[in-house]
Parts: structure tokens; sequence; C-alpha cells
């Protein structure tokens, strides 16, 4: 991110320019639609949110040098070019009012996948200096720390250390030929080490072998929210060099929805080269399990519960079914709220809106439509599969003074296992 | 210059023009398109692309959320009158068919006049209400371009002057019909330099979408 100028912001976005966007540019019409699937634009009632306005200035300059016509009037000089003091104005609509959640994608009537476009917005907005602060500190605690969070080693082995003395059960760090390389998110690691303890008691209870590289841990790419493919590059290549080092099947992506985005489906193009080994979502693994019959669980949950859908999962992932099937194993009275599933609204906060201070405003109104989704419920816990998710929920329910926890599928799983005889021996 | 002699310039020299311009503009258009290229994508594969890209071309006809459909019925809903009437007043219209029968050589059945004549006026009917909310709604009032504007403008004309002619409203025939197809000629030379081009870019732009989403094992 050293020397960004307006020239290399420009350039980026020249090479993020591809056959799909401009069919998609060609296509729109101005028709709005857009903007009544997006959050930003529905809580705040302001346009300057509708998704495909978050994309002018890429498609003004997709316009005056892709097409004809554009290059025959920047020539005659009756195109206005791109500014800096321009790109200035869209970083906050860019980053601050966009949690790439992809509602939009899902709604426009012309087939326009706004998300991706505004994913290859971002390289233009970073290369050209246009990136908020707080997402700059988190890229570079990544690159230089391993975590957005500053999140070290250590505290990974702390942890690992308590559960441990809570569970019995050893974290088996850099194991090689293991079935698992579990990743994790900082979050999950500050916030919420549950999820730790949770994989370590179903893992072992399905008698699969699996590890924690102590060289790649981290789950999250955020190379990928800031819009720098280098870095994002960087990060993936990382995980992939642990991954071959350890010789494992199967890399985990923990609860969080665009870490899950990050690896699964753009580490290989990040990389240039397919994967040798497999990634899923903890859910899928979960359903997986389940499937295998290595999953046995007991009890129900009293409580009304109900399910918030990580945005990257169902929309931009396809993973919609396992966590349902999964509750339906510990639940007995669960309602889904209102437009879940695949158009779930998403929590306000992903896509690297949560990493940036100055959007705290924003999430926050952004948050009033999860509000009013939950208030047509009434139930006792919200379940997710994402420690973003879950921490925009946390504070936004907080902030509303309702007093309904949210807890990790993941989490809830492990509380019914069903324990394990001493006589059967682990593994 | 007589009314006849205008209907026969539009007609003939016109026309043909327009269509050579509409033709030649379509093809550089796409061609644009489609020369920038895209990755291929490495990430293991949980459905067909191929698969999603179809799916998604037709089911993007329907909405895909009810709920942003509430939000946005009065777009869709007259969207839909005027894009599905456009599409029966210019393919099945006996004239127009029989239009089509001399540039292609084969023809098919119409649809009876009246109803074509129905269509065509909830068409205009949908279109103004349509500008209306483009010029008053402070969504699309804020999105809108002068290019939206035109686009209306160029459309609209020839549904209007193609119902004058048919019921011979204030002008003598000969002159509605000229400006009928002047208008078109109109529409047509303006069609591939603007986003009224969405026409064949929608079908790239859902294959594109669609198909991203069913390589990742999404359903559109």
């Amino acid at each position: 991110m050293t020397h960004a100028t307006l020239e290399r912001g420009i350039n980026a976005l020249r090479e993020q320019i591809d056959a799909p966007v401009a069919a998609f540019f060609n296509s729109c019409v101005n028709c709005g639609i857009c903007a009544e699937a997006c959050l930003f634009y529905t809580e705040s009632g302001n346009p300057v949110y509708t998704p495909i306005h978050k994309l002018e200035p890429m498609r003004r300059l997709w316009e005056q040098e892709y097409t004809l016509v554009g290059r025959i009037r920047k020539m005659l000089g009756l195109s206005k070019a791109i500014t800096d003091e321009e790109l200035r104005e869209w970083e906050e609509l860019v980053y601050d009012g966009c949690s790439l959640c992809g509602r939009c994608s899902m709604v426009c009537p012309v087939g326009n996948d706004i998300t991706y476009m505004l994913r290859k917005m971002r390289e233009g907005m970073a290369a050209s200096g246009n990136a908020p602060e707080g997402l700059i500190g988190a890229t570079t605690r990544a690159v230089k720390l391993g975590s957005p969070m500053g999140v070290k080693v250590v505290a990974l082995q702390a942890q690992a250390k308590h559960v441990k003395n809570d569970t019995g059960l050893e974290i088996p760090f850099d194991k090689e030929g293991a079935d698992y390389m579990v990743l994790l998110s900082s979050m999950e690691i500050i916030n919420y080490p549950e999820y730790l303890a949770a994989i370590a008691r179903i893992l072992d209870q399905a008698g699969k072998s699996w590890t924690v590289s102590t060289e790649a841990f981290e789950a999250t790419n955020a190379g990928i929210q800031i819009g720098v493919s280098d870095i994002a590059r960087e990060l993936v290549s990382r995980v992939v060099a642990a991954a071959e080092k350890l010789k494992v099947k199967t890399i985990v992506s923990p609860e969080c929805g665009h870490a899950y985005t990050a690896i699964r489906w753009e580490g290989p193009n990040l990389i240039g080269r397919p994967f040798a080994f497999k990634v899923r979502h903890i859910v899928e693994v979960l359903d997986e399990l389940r499937k295998e019959g290595l999953l046995k669980t007991e009890g129900l949950e009293e409580d009304h519960l109900t399910f918030h859908d990580p945005c990257q999962l169902v929309r931009r992932g396809g993973v919609v079914d396992q966590p349902r099937n999964l509750l339906k194993m510990v639940s007995q009275n669960f309602s889904e709220m209102e437009d879940c599933g695949q158009m779930n609204w998403c929590c306000g906060a992903g896509g690297g809106v949560s990493a940036n201070e100055r959007a705290d405003e924003l999430r926050s109104k952004a948050f009033l439509r999860k509000k009013s989704q939950l208030d047509k419920l009434n139930v006792d816990t919200i379940v997710t599969a994402c420690a973003n998710c879950r921490i925009q929920l946390e504070e936004g329910l907080e902030e509303h003074e309702m007093e309904i926890p949210v807890v990790g599928l993941t989490e809830m799983i492990a509380d019914h296992l069903v324990v394990k005889e001493q006589s059967e021996g682990g593994t | 210059m007589t009314s006849a002699e205008f209907l026969m310039f539009a007609r003939g020299p016109m026309i043909q023009v327009a269509g050579f311009v509409f033709a030649l503009g379509l093809l550089v258009r796409l061609v644009e398109i489609l020369m920038l290229g895209r990755s291929e994508n490495l990430a293991e594969k949980r459905g067909s692309g191929f698969q999603g890209g179809l799916r998604t071309i037709i089911s993007r006809f329907f909405p895909a959320d009810q709920n942003t459909f509430k939000r946005s019925a009065v777009t869709v809903v007259a969207g839909y009158v005027f894009h599905v009437g456009l599409f029966f007043i210019i393919f099945f219209l006996t004239p127009h068919i029989a239009l089509f029968k001399h540039l292609v050589g084969f023809s098919w059945p119409a649809l009876s006049t009246p109803i074509i004549d129905f269509l065509t006026v909830l068409a205009l009917i949908a279109m103004v209400v349509l500008l209306w909310r483009r010029l008053t709604h402070p969504l699309l009032k804020f999105l809108s371009t002068g290019e939206d504007f035109i686009a209306w403008t160029v459309t609209f004309l020839p549904l209007l002057t193609g119902y004058m002619s048919y019921h011979h409203l204030l002008l003598p025939y000969n002159w509605l019909l000229g400006f009928h197809i002047a208008s078109v000629a109109l529409f047509l030379v303006v069609f591939p330099f603007t986003k009224l081009m969405h026409t064949f870019t929608f079908f790239l732009a859902r294959w594109y979408i669609g198909s991203m989403a069913g390589e990742k094992g999404v359903r559109q």
C-alpha cells in the first residue's frame, strides 16, 4: 500500500475490468431495485448507498476506455476523468456502506453481479490510497503479525492450555498427515474461545485427526476486504504452504463467512493454481460427520431458537441446508426469520465494515434491519455460524437492550455431544 | 416534400441506413464485451457453471425475493407490462410480421389487432408511469441520467406513432406512418450507443452471474 497514487488506482481498476464487468455495466438501466435489497440504503434512506452507484467511477472508466463511443467522447473532451477527490468521496460508499453481502446481486433483474464488481472496485480504491484507516491497520497487522487483530501464536497456545484444562483434550499443533487443518479467526481466539474447545470435542468424538498450524492459523483475509490482491495472495499462500507442509487432506474454515469466501473461492484464483487439498466450512464438515453417523448428540435445546445465515455462506458460498440439518439434531423449538436462507439480511458488519471504526454509526444503523427481523420472532437464543456476525449481533442487541444470547452453531452442537465412555478409549 | 415522398424516404434510405448502423453498432458492442474475456475459475467446483448460467437466464425473469419485490412493485410491474407489451407488439402485429418475412424469408402467426392495440395502450401507460417515477421518486431521481431519458424517448415515440397511425389520429395516414418508421430509425440508430443495449447484454450478464453462482453451488 506504499506510494498509492491516482494513477496506480486507475491501473488497478483497468486490470479488474473483464467481460462480466462490461456485460454488467452495459445492462444496467438504473431501475433502482438493487437499492431496495441493500440494508445500507433501506436503513438510511439515502440513495447514495444504491449498490450500482457505489461503482460509478469504475463504470465511467469502463465507458471511457473500453467502449468505442466512450473513447470517441473522451477524445473530444466530452467526458469527465476520474479524480482523486471523486475517489475520496466514494471511499465511504465502497467501504463503510457495503459489506459485500451479495443481496443486490440476487435481485438485479438483468443479472448484474454488483458484489463481484464492488470487490474489484476496492482494488482501485486501495491502490489510489482511498481505503479506510481501520482496514489499513488490520491489513498491516495481518501481514506483519499474521492476524488482523494482532493475535499472536502465544495467545492461541494460551487458549489451547485452557481447552486442555477444561476438556482434557490436547490441541494438536503442527501434526503431519491430519485429516483436518483447522483455521481460526482472531475474533474466535479472543472473544469466543469456546469454538476451539467445541472443535476439539467434536473431532475427538468423531475419531478424526486434526491439527492447527502455528505458522498459519488465521483464516480471515484482510487483503480481500481492503482490495489488495498482492496481500490477499500472500495471506492465502501462508495457509497453502502450511497445509502442504503438514500434508493435510482438508482445510477447515472457521465460523466466519468472509474467511470462507477468501480461502474456498478466491484462494486458488489468487495463487493461480488449484489446491491439492479440500476447503470446507466447519458447518459443512459437521454436516458431513452427521451424514457419516460420526456426530452423536443427545438432548434438545429448550430455548426458542432462530438461525442467522451469514451472507457469505448462503449467497456467495451455497451453504444453506447444512446448518439447518445440524440444528434439527439439537432443537425442538426453532423458527426461521423472515427472508431466511439465501435472502437473509446481512448483519451489517461484514466485508471489512467491522474493522473500520469510521463506519460505526452506519453499521449500527444497518443493524436495525436485523432488529426488525428479530422483533417479529420473539426468540430466546440466536444461533449463527460466523464470529463477525456474532459480535455485530451482540453489540446491536446490547445497544437496543434486547437480552437475546447469540451462540455459535459448532459450540451448540458440542454442548449436546454424547459423552464418550472411558472404556472405549480416546483417539 | 409531400407525405408520399416522406414515406418513401423513411421506408427507403432512412430505415436502411438506420438498420445498418444498428447491426454494425450491435456487433461492435458485443465484440467489445467478449474481447475482454475472463479468467478461469480454479477453485474446486461444487456445481455446474453451465447449468447455473442457463438457469439464471430463465430464473431472473421472476423476482427472487418477495420483500424486494414489494419495495419496488411499481417498477417491476410497470416494467413487465411495458417489456412484454413491446415484445408482442414488435413481433406479433400483422404488418410487422410482413416486414420480418421480407427480411428473413419466413413468417409466423400474428396476434389479432385488437389485442395488440390493447397491449399498446398498456405499454404506453406503463411507460408514462415509469417516466413519472423517474421524475418524482427520490431514489430514481437521484440515479437517473440524461441517457435514461433519451432511451425512454426513442422507445416511446415508435409506440406512440404506431398507435396514432393505426387509429389515424391528428395527421394524414402517410405522414403518421412516415413518422412511425422515422421514429423506429431513430430508435435503431440510438440503440447500440445507449443502455438500450441491455436488450441483448442481459443474456450475457445473467449467464455470467449464473455460471459463477453455479460453480459455487449457489442456486439463483
